[in-house]
């Protein structure tokens, strides 16, 4: 996904000279071919986060389209007022890129996991929430994110070297996600998997498909605003939709969902219940890989199946119209 | 224009404001008014029918809660008419006691939270250079707002960023009102600031120390920001300017109960005595 980013962003800086691309002392390297072809374009700002987003804003005031770049928890929770202040009251066009969002830097240590930012982040008045799943998702999301003139997007990025789930780049417009498989209007399960658990999501919904569960999944690419329509659907025609996220079930995607759901079960039809996993609310202090860590906080096809198998079956069918 | 008498005036217009509308922090408006007054009144370019040309010169009021004193300045100027300036503070106005994003016309950022306006700035004088375009950034800061590590971020930052049009940013000016009192106690005391000049110095900026009511003294160090020199290491400017919190009105004057305190009606009339301002 980082390297989708880059790609993405250097082939936006080619086609538009507003494009002003901010490191915090990040991406050794990675970034060399957009430094040597614009060379006024590219910054690196150093550890001093709270200072990229301010001149982030300040570029943007006059004109500029800048992309902010760090690690998702630096970028987030470190800066967290002068994303509410300077871009976001202000409605500054500013991208702010998290890399390693999630538990994608298990390794690292819970001070690199951003298992809170989309909380934090969907929260603030104007600001957008975009969660690729897949590196062609990633090329989409910056794509999107270009359109919008009124105000900052978060790209939550996870790390590099996620295969290809999508073959092409897909369409992406505002508000809505993508259905991956399974489009069954008589699904019985529907999983909305949020960012950087796309495949895993995949494995699982396979998984209840070889036990005989009609799955519809869709990649949710957008946190904030979410897709109206495809919770409508969901809800209306599933007994079961399900949120997957490697984010805290606190305040993330799975609670914006349920927001949603809580504000129109009294005046619309939305009888399918709601199973939301994430993380706990709580810091890891054991280290492990990614998929360690996924396996700890039961963000794995067994565990997801298992879960949902369980909750189906106490489930009681609701009627559908 | 006689800015000495402008300067009184402006003194007179924010004491009234915050008798008339219930707003803090007279002292720090007090304070900053005369640089208020040489920016506006000689220094920067910006022509008030046309606030957003790309090519103005901008000002960021950091210390947002100040407000006032920009408010009635930017008025003074002829940027927004009687009425707007009338409505301060009340229930649905555009003037808040801290300023909203365009709130009006010569409003650049929305201060108030302290540490924010430097970094912005920064990024106005970076976006300058990008876009070869010759207008010049002024910041005013509190000096208790340099207690705010943002700051110092940025400071480090404007020397030091360069691309293909060269390094470090001349057309940046920060100005910090030093007026050696913050909220709640000497701001020399609360945290290590002095020696503050030496400070900016040692991060690498152009500083002068001047007496921050010396109106001469600020439009002369002022309009010394003039970028576009060619040079491989061309400094941001910092001007320290000493000042007197409550300036202008001896029973202010140096008085920290004033960063909170609203005067009464009689003070206000004997502080504009004590101005020479007779209306």
């Amino acid at each position: 996904m980082r390297n989708a980013f880059r790609d993405a962003v250097y082939a936006w800086a080619k086609r538009d000279d507003r494009v002003v691309l901010l490191s915090a002392d990040i991406g050794n390297r990675m970034f060399d071919a957009f430094k040597a072809d614009f060379p006024d374009r590219f910054y690196n700002v150093g550890v001093a986060e709270q200072n990229m987003i301010g001149l982030a804003a300040g570029l943007a005031m006059a004109g500029l389209r800048p992309v902010c770049y760090t690690i998702a928890n630096f970028t987030t929770y470190r800066v967290i007022e002068q994303i509410r202040i300077d871009l976001c009251y202000h409605h500054q066009p500013v991208i702010v890129a998290g890399v390693g969002g999630g538990l994608s830097y298990a390794t690292l240590g819970s001070t690199h996991h951003s298992c809170e930012d989309l909380g934090m982040l969907r929260a603030l008045p104007g600001m957008d929430v975009l969660t690729p799943g897949d590196p062609p998702e990633v090329t989409a999301c910056v794509a999107l994110a270009q359109q919008k003139s009124d105000g900052p997007t978060y790209i939550r990025l996870g790390k590099k070297g996620e295969p290809p789930i999508h073959q092409d780049v897909p369409t992406l417009s505002p508000a809505t996600w993508i259905t991956m498989s399974g489009s069954d209007p008589s699904a019985d399960v529907e999983l909305f998997s949020c960012g950087t658990v796309l495949p895993v999501a995949i494995e699982a919904a396979k998984q209840l498909r070889e036990q005989g569960t009609a799955v519809t999944l869709r990649s949710c690419v957008s946190v904030k605003p979410l897709d109206a329509s495809a919770m409508r659907q969901a809800f209306q025609s599933a007994r079961l939709v399900v949120t997957l996220e490697e984010h805290s079930t606190l305040t993330g995607f799975g609670s914006a969902v349920a927001e949603w759901k809580t504000d129109r079960e009294r005046s619309e039809p939305l009888a399918a219940h709601l199973l939301r996993l994430g993380t706990p609310d709580a810091f890891l202090h054991r280290t492990g890989s990614q998929a360690y860590a996924r396996q700890i906080t039961g963000l794995t096809p067994d565990a997801i199946t298992q879960r949902v198998t369980e909750t189906l079956a106490a489930t009681p069918a609701t009627p559908r119209r | 224009m006689n800015l000495t008498q402008t300067a009184a005036e402006l003194r007179a217009t924010v004491i009234g404001m915050s008798h008339a509308k219930k707003c803090p922090h007279l002292g720090s408006a007090l304070s900053c008014l005369d640089i208020l007054t040489a920016l506006y009144g000689s220094v920067l370019r910006i022509d008030p029918q046309q606030p957003d040309d790309p090519n103005r010169d901008r000002f960021i009021l950091s210390k947002g809660h100040a407000a006032p004193a920009l408010y009635a300045t930017l008025h003074r100027f002829g940027f927004f008419p009687d009425e707007v300036l009338g409505r301060f503070n009340e229930d649905g106005a555009e003037l808040a006691e801290q300023p909203s994003p365009g709130c009006v016309p010569g409003m650049e950022a929305a201060t108030g939270s302290l540490g924010h306006g430097l970094p912005i700035g920064l990024g106005l004088a970076l976006a300058a250079k990008i876009q070869a375009r010759g207008y010049r950034v002024f910041v005013c800061l509190s000096d208790g707002e340099c207690n705010e590590g943002s700051v110092w971020e940025a400071a480090m930052a404007a020397p030091a960023l360069h691309g293909a049009w060269g390094r470090g940013l001349d057309n940046l000016c920060a100005i910090v009102d030093y007026n050696k009192l913050q909220a709640t106690g000497r701001s020399n005391d609360i945290l290590n600031l002095p020696d503050l000049a030496a400070k900016w110095r040692a991060f690498g900026w152009n500083t002068v120390e001047v007496d921050g009511h010396d109106l001469d003294q600020l439009v002369k160090e002022l309009s010394a920001t003039r970028p576009g020199r060619l040079s491989d290491q061309a400094k941001p400017r910092a001007i320290i300017a000493h000042t007197v919190k409550g300036k202008g009105v001896p029973f202010m004057e140096d008085d920290n109960n004033w960063h909170y305190r609203i005067p009464k009606a009689e003070e206000v009339e004997q502080a504009k005595r004590l101005l020479g301002v007779a209306k």
